[in-house]
């Protein structure tokens, strides 16, 4: 569906997008993780053929999208990071027009806004201003919208910032009934948990080149360990304490709020915590997360 | 959830197809405020009944081209100049602006098929329309009156679309290099100088015979206007080539420019 190769976006001097190989296959989730300013949404304007390509090579459905922009776009469906709805329409005419856009004739047009109305579950809103929706509402209209055209291929931008827990479970069951139908699906997310509930593979992104690259569980294996052993001591205690116990995992993590063991068999560490003499006020054990894999790749320090 | 169906894809949009769903759009939009559509035709029509007809009674009739024209037949088509010139303006200004960089409606638009060339064409076709549609009811409004004085005036009418589709373009152009609202103060100088200026109240030759005038006739609005007057008065001269010419240039440029802009803008 999509293949690059040495894709690069630059900005004046700014250089976004340093060098990037991808390919994502059809009917597969696919994501893009990364912190602000990573190169995603750069990346995600250029798969939808409407950034051009500063060099590399891009093809989307073998398509070149310098020259068969308006092609490539008829087979997708966009659902941009902002809800960019069209707020001097209705609800109904929003998704309508938009069809119409395709060169959707009339007809299928308006059937299809009433199928979707109900996908997004609006259809009481048909006739409402946009601007009258609640966030979740609108999100949902968003991306009934990008589904006008009956796309091949789905590229969502962060699609659940900004939703409630509700909304966004919502979104996900919706977007695994797409999968479910065929819809290869591309999204980028900040938001790990969504990336280990949708992706079945995905890249990590970090300062325009791609960090690491496979599914969940194999970017779990590959970089961190199976459990994470979590103490908390007295504030101010952990720089010192991680010395002394620096040998009982692979790898040991200061916080200012508690230290972060990594190691295949939490529960041994704890234990063997314990039997040298220290007294953490609390200790955690859990299994690893893409959290630990993404932080670990792109640091903790922020971006911006 | 309801079952999805396939929908074939159709082929990419035709020009023609496209400006047409553009202008689907824009119609839809003003369906319901419709009446926001009567203030652009009134305008010319009050500034007629109260310069033409009123200050015209106390002026006696002149030569236009040599022919005797009464007041109000020389400002008539005048008006129906600046209500092209007038709904060209509305739509291709302010609306513009406000989809451009407000409601990123054309960012919208770039995530279909539509290219910014569909843009650039579907916009002006309407700010065309709108202009179209003040120019048609004021010539009615002409014609109930008596002040149309030639079956030339049948052309007058595509005159005024021409007048809307030159004013569509360029002010459409110049939108795509406003910053704020504030720049729309520069649109509102322009705006005035040339309704007045423009030989709309009183013949170009007021100017005298030097630079100022060559530059009045140089202006748009002003070839705009003698086009009209030219046809609604029957005396269709060399000029009116020459101001068919200038139009239509004045508009496929501003076309290319909007195009060409809006790639700059949208397309990073």
């Amino acid at each position: 569906m999509i293949s690059a190769r040495g894709l690069r976006k630059s900005f004046g001097d700014f250089e976004a997008v340093k060098g990037i190989d991808v390919d994502v296959r059809k009917g597969e989730a696919f994501g893009f993780l990364g912190p602000n300013g990573a190169g995603k949404s750069s990346t995600m304007r250029m798969i939808a053929s409407v950034s051009p390509v500063t060099s590399g090579e891009l093809r989307i459905f073998g398509l070149d999208p310098a020259t068969d922009g308006p092609a490539i776009r008829g087979r997708l469906g966009v659902c941009p990071q902002e809800d960019t709805l069209d707020n001097e329409l209705n609800v109904f005419d929003n998704l309508y027009i938009y069809g119409r856009y395709f060169g959707i004739d009339r007809a299928t047009c308006r059937d299809r806004a009433n199928e979707l109305l109900e996908f997004a579950q609006i259809t009481e809103k048909a006739k409402s201003k946009v601007e009258d929706l609640s966030g979740g509402m609108k999100r949902r209209l968003t991306i009934a919208r990008s589904l006008i055209n009956n796309p091949d291929l789905l590229l969502l931008d962060e699609p659940t910032t900004g939703l409630d827990p509700q909304a966004r479970h919502v979104l996900w069951d919706q977007l695994f009934r797409l999968k479910q139908a065929g819809v290869t699906l591309v999204i980028t997310t900040h938001y790990m948990d969504e990336a280990e509930q949708l992706c079945d593979r995905l890249v990590v992104m970090d300062k325009g080149v791609i960090a690491a690259e496979g599914s969940p569980r194999e970017l779990i294996e590959a970089h961190s360990t199976r459990e994470v052993a979590e103490l908390r001591f007295g504030v101010g205690e952990h720089e010192a304490l991680a010395e002394k116990i620096e040998d009982l995992g692979d790898r040991v993590e200061v916080l200012p709020d508690r230290l972060l063991v990594y190691s295949d068999r939490g529960e041994d560490v704890v234990t063997a915590v314990i039997e040298r003499g220290l007294q953490p006020i609390a200790t955690l054990v859990r299994r690893s997360t893409l959290e630990d894999v993404f932080l670990r790749l792109t640091g903790r320090s922020l971006a911006d | 959830m309801a079952t999805l169906d396939r929908v074939a894809i159709p082929a990419p949009l035709t020009p023609v197809h496209a400006a047409r769903v553009l202008v689907l759009r824009n119609f839809i939009v003003y369906k319901s405020a419709w009446k926001l559509f009567l203030t652009g035709f009134l305008e010319p029509v009050l500034y007629l009944f109260s310069i033409g007809i009123g200050v015209g009674q106390l002026i006696d009739s002149f030569e236009f081209h040599g022919e005797q024209v009464s007041y109000a037949a020389f400002v008539a088509p005048a008006m129906l100049a600046t209500s092209a010139f007038n709904g060209a303006l509305l739509d291709s200004t302010f609306n513009v602006f406000f989809k451009l960089k407000y409601e990123k409606l054309y960012d919208q638009m770039l995530a279909t098929p539509l290219t910014t060339g569909d843009i650039a064409r579907g916009e002006i076709a309407w700010g065309l329309i709108r202009g179209s549609v003040y120019s048609a009811a004021f010539l009615v409004v002409m014609v109930a009156m008596g002040l149309v004085e030639s079956w030339w005036a049948v052309l007058a009418l595509p005159a005024a679309i021409l007048i809307a589709f030159a004013f569509s373009a360029v002010c459409m152009a110049l939108t795509t290099w406003m910053k704020s609202w504030q720049d729309f103060d520069k649109i509102t100088l322009a705006q005035m100088p040339l309704f007045l200026f423009s030989a709309t109240f009183f013949p170009v030759e007021a100017f005298g015979d030097g630079v100022l005038r060559w530059v009045v006739e140089a202006t748009p609005l002003y070839r705009g206007v003698v086009l009209c007057r030219e046809l609604t008065t029957g005396v269709v001269t060399w000029e009116s080539g020459v101001s068919v010419v200038y139009l239509v240039v004045m508009g496929i440029v501003g076309l290319l420019v909007v195009r060409r802009r809006l790639d700059a803008l949208l397309l990073t």
